[in-house]
């Protein structure tokens, strides 16, 4: 239940970021469709802790900010590759040790993994990624332990 | 103080068009959908990255701003997933992943 | 300056544009096709900034949502040959 006032609110919010009306008559609106996307989701049983995970806690919005530093520098280094007239890329396929227990926690190492340029995970298993990388450097490993070590502090975040 | 956040808005547009444009040139430039994948992901990341903070400090703090942050939020959680189900459909689909030519075989 | 901007985006999705009709797999043109998406969003927003019409950011929002659908669905259709039905155990479609 405080799940479902839970989305009702973000529902809610999102309305109002997206219209900018604060009438009453119209706000009175927003809260009536929110109610009735409320009311089918409910009625659809996604309501769950995948459909809306708010107990994903603090901890993944100070992990955001590492993660944007390290889409940065893999941008710069992706760039310089293609700028290179010789294209020196290596691509290479390897599998990653994931030591994530949840399958959140996996999706967001993934995830992470594949928005970082330079690496593209192809597969997802109970306890590894496949990663297609372009160079050999971008393996290397260091930056990927320690992305696993983030995404598995952030999943020892998550209440439920 | 206007200047400022002028001049810092469109240094991070021209900086955004810049790796827009050379992760495009990446794509027409690798040999495989594999590599081309990596530089299109520098479109979807730091490309529109860079042009929506530029648009968010022309914007101001509004709820326009608030609107773009939105989108790129949504670019943001959208684009692995696309990228994750083209590779998996390009495995499937039996593309051989390109190998950088060895001399020693 | 605006202007200068929408060309450079328009720049690189006659790019995008070129690598979606040189192919040669058909996953290459679904990737070019779906990075010639993101840059049409974002010339979306540029063209709101351009006349002045913060409008377009709301199109471009569903623009976004639009491509990431379609995209998917492309995928799937080539991925499994239909659109609505799982992968027969043993491969192949089920029919």
């Amino acid at each position: 239940m405080l799940r479902a006032l839970g989305l009702g609110a973000v529902l809610y919010g999102f309305w109002l970021v997206l219209s900018g009306h604060f009438e009453p008559l119209l706000m009175g609106f927003g809260i009536g469709s929110s109610a009735l996307v409320v009311y089918l989701a409910l009625r659809m049983d996604v309501v769950d802790h995948e459909g809306l995970p708010v107990d994903l806690g603090v901890r993944f919005w100070l992990y955001l900010p590492w993660l944007m530093k390290e889409v940065f520098v893999s941008n710069v280094r992706v760039a310089r590759i293609i700028l290179t007239p010789g294209l020196p890329i290596d691509p290479i396929l390897v599998k990653y040790h994931a030591s994530q227990k949840t399958d959140l926690g996996r999706a967001i190492y993934a995830n992470s993994i594949t928005l970082t340029p330079g690496t593209i995970t192809t597969w997802v298993d109970e306890d590894s990624l496949d990663v297609h990388s372009l160079t050999w450097i971008d393996v290397d490993g260091r930056e990927e332990d320690e992305m696993d070590r983030r995404v598995s502090w952030v999943e020892q975040g998550v209440v439920g | 103080m206007t200047l400022v956040i002028e001049i810092l808005s469109w240094a991070s547009i021209v900086l955004g068009l810049f790796f827009m444009v050379v992760g495009t040139i990446g794509v027409l430039r690798m040999p495989d959908v594999f590599t081309r994948m990596h530089a299109a992901g520098m479109t979807d990341t730091m490309g529109a990255g860079f042009l929506i903070l530029g648009m968010c400090l022309q914007a101001g703090l509004s709820l326009l701003a608030a609107r773009l942050v939105l989108v790129y939020a949504f670019l943001l959680f959208t684009s692995p997933i696309s990228t994750h189900a083209l590779a998996r459909a390009a495995l499937a689909g039996d593309v051989e992943p390109y190998r950088k030519p060895r001399g020693d075989g | 300056m605006w202007t200068a901007a929408a060309a450079g985006i328009l720049v690189s999705m006659a790019l995008a544009l070129v690598r979606a009709l040189l192919g040669p797999t058909v996953y290459d043109r679904v990737l070019a096709v779906n990075t010639f998406g993101t840059k049409t969003v974002l010339l979306l927003l540029v063209i709101g900034f351009l006349t002045g019409r913060p409008d377009w950011v709301d199109l471009s929002l569903v623009y976004a949502l639009i491509n990431f659908i379609g995209t998917i669905a492309v995928l799937k259709f080539f991925e499994y040959g239909d659109l609505g039905r799982q992968r027969h155990p043993e491969g192949g479609t089920e029919r």
